[in-house]
């Protein structure tokens, strides 16, 4: 589904992504682990948009994505999160998921002024989609409150669920757990399945929680200095003397 | 006199709403909006004085004022936060020099004398109440224009942009042309607030549309509440109101100008140390739809 061919970014200097490639299958959840700087998300800047790279490929369902602006690249199907969280935080929990909806008529300056009932009728519908997420991750209650007021753990969850309101193909989370305690890992990592199983949607990971990743994840790759140092399924991954001297440590 | 003070106050929350839209709505930090409003005011004077009736002299200044704001918005809508406030404070400088060097078309620093007064249709607004009601029913339409685009999804949009514009891409949006519509359709307005300074003063010259101006309207719409139109309208009144009055105070005018430059000094000090969302600050945009029990859905 996500093919990435041979892909390398310089910064400066620096090279933090080094001539990678791997594919991500559809209707998998796929980890991309790595110790502190091993060019992780700068990887997800590569698909996403964000940044350019300076040599190899990036497609999509067999488009090549790697010229387009992020804005195109999320119309394709793909939603993202942030390692910092990235919320609209002068905004109702509400607004920020009312925002993302693609294809909305009452964008369009014409529809705003005059608010057709075309434009209504799909802003209730996504107003009850946005209910319908905030009531799977308990956080209803917040819809109508400030989302910078929320905890750093619910903000996360805002910024999943609004995620999910662009009714993606393939999601790419940065660290879904770092910050979060651990009765809510649980929770989230079960959503992710949930979603996996019932809506078919496909998962791309970056995390440092081992555990999470092991118990999550059906193929790993492992990244240091950028390059791509191993891949495989969890055990095949754990077991490797590279990944262990690289990463596991000891 | 009275009737003066608030054809003014008109003018200025025209004006405070325009930028508004542009700096407290979406963010864009635009110090060069005095030129908008410049724009407007002698692309309609101009018109009307070479005999297009008003109307479409008006409409010519707001389109004006939007067709110059698009094509100072393609380049500098790329730079974000300090850089557009560097860029737009060049263009609005920019445009003054043009108001004052094209002497053949504006008469430069001599200024535009004997502005007709606004008339529709025969109808001319030549007293101080008419030309209230004229200004007035423009301030009312701009004022439920702007509420509309604000509460639509197009202005959550905008929003959005303010609050993180990185995270409105990764949703899917074109962020530059929101804030694109957001610029051109603030210049527009402020344009219309130009036109109808230009035939409400009869006489306009560069110095009107200054730095000063922009700076002003800015104090107005932070004392008021950036992101909320009523805010504006209500910074526009304290601000006539506190500038107007002290002309009755009776100082000499060597006093009164530095005074009132330091009063909304001293002012602007005061409301970032205690209020500063402003008085009136944005409104939280609450659930509009109904939630009914099935909605939530099953789990």
């Amino acid at each position: 589904m996500l093919k990435i061919e041979d892909l390398t970014k310089d910064f400066g200097g620096l090279r933090a992504v080094d001539h990678c490639s791997f594919e991500v299958p559809q209707n998998s959840i796929f980890g991309l682990i790595g110790p502190n700087g091993s060019g992780k998300t700068t990887i997800f800047n590569l698909i996403t948009g964000f940044l350019k790279p300076d040599e190899g490929q990036v497609s999509f369902n067999g488009e090549v994505i790697v010229n387009l602006q992020p804005y195109q690249i999320i119309q394709r199907g793909i939603a993202r999160t942030f390692q910092l969280v990235r919320i609209f935080r002068n905004m109702t929990v509400m607004e920020n998921m009312l925002l993302a909806p693609k294809g909305q008529r009452g964008e369009k300056v014409s529809f705003a002024l005059f608010n057709p009932p075309w434009a209504r009728r799909q802003e209730r519908e996504n107003t009850k989609k946005a209910l319908k997420l905030l009531t799977l991750f308990g956080l209803d209650r917040f819809r109508d409150e400030y989302a910078g007021n929320l905890g750093h753990a619910e903000q996360k969850l805002v910024e999943l669920a609004r995620a999910l309101m662009t009714d993606p193909q393939l999601i790419l989370l940065d660290e879904p757990t770092a910050g979060v305690d651990p009765s809510l890992i649980a929770k989230i990592l079960s959503y992710i399945r949930k979603l996996r199983d019932e809506q078919g949607m496909t998962f791309l990971i970056v995390e440092h929680d081992m555990r999470v990743i092991m118990n999550l994840c059906e193929r790993i790759v492992v990244l240091n200095y950028g390059r791509k140092i191993a891949e495989g399924t969890p055990e095949q991954v754990s077991n490797d003397p590279k990944v262990i001297d690289a990463y596991l440590g000891v | 006199m009275i009737f003066h003070l608030l054809v003014l106050i008109t003018i200025y929350a025209i004006l405070s709403i325009s930028l508004n839209l542009a700096v407290g709505v979406t963010g864009l930090f635009n110090l060069g909006h005095a030129a908008f409003f410049g724009i407007g005011a002698y692309t309609s004077a101009l018109l009307n004085m070479a005999g297009v009736p008003f109307w479409l002299a008006l409409l010519a200044g707001v389109c004006m004022a939007s067709l110059i704001a698009f094509l100072i918005g393609l380049p500098t809508l790329r730079l974000v936060g300090d850089y557009l406030a560097v860029a737009t404070m060049g263009l609005g400088e920019i445009a003054r020099a043009v108001f004052k060097n094209w002497i053949s078309v504006t008469r430069g620093p001599m200024g535009l004398p004997g502005i007709p007064h606004a008339s529709l249709f025969g109808f001319a607004f030549d007293s101080f109440a008419k030309f209230l009601a004229l200004s007035a029913a423009c301030l009312g339409i701009v004022y439920i224009l702007a509420e509309t685009l604000i509460r639509s999804p197009f202005g959550r949009v905008l929003k959005g942009i303010r609050e993180d514009e990185i995270a409105v891409q990764a949703l899917g949006k074109n962020s530059f042309w929101f804030k694109m519509w957001s610029l051109v359709i603030s210049a527009g307005i402020a344009g219309l607030a130009g036109s109808l300074f230009a035939h409400y003063m009869g006489f306009i010259d560069p110095s009107s549309f200054g730095m000063w101006l922009t700076f002003f309207i800015l104090l107005i719409i932070m004392l008021g509440g950036l992101g909320n139109n009523l805010g504006a309208v209500v910074g526009a009144v304290i601000f006539v109101v506190v500038r107007e009055g002290l002309r009755f105070v009776g100082l000499p005018p060597a006093i009164a100008a530095p005074l009132q430059q330091l009063l909304f000094g001293v002012l602007l000090i005061v409301m970032t140390i205690f209020a500063p969302r402003g008085l009136i600050p944005e409104r939280k945009a609450v659930t509009r739809y109904k939630v009914n029990a099935e909605d939530r859905g099953p789990d």
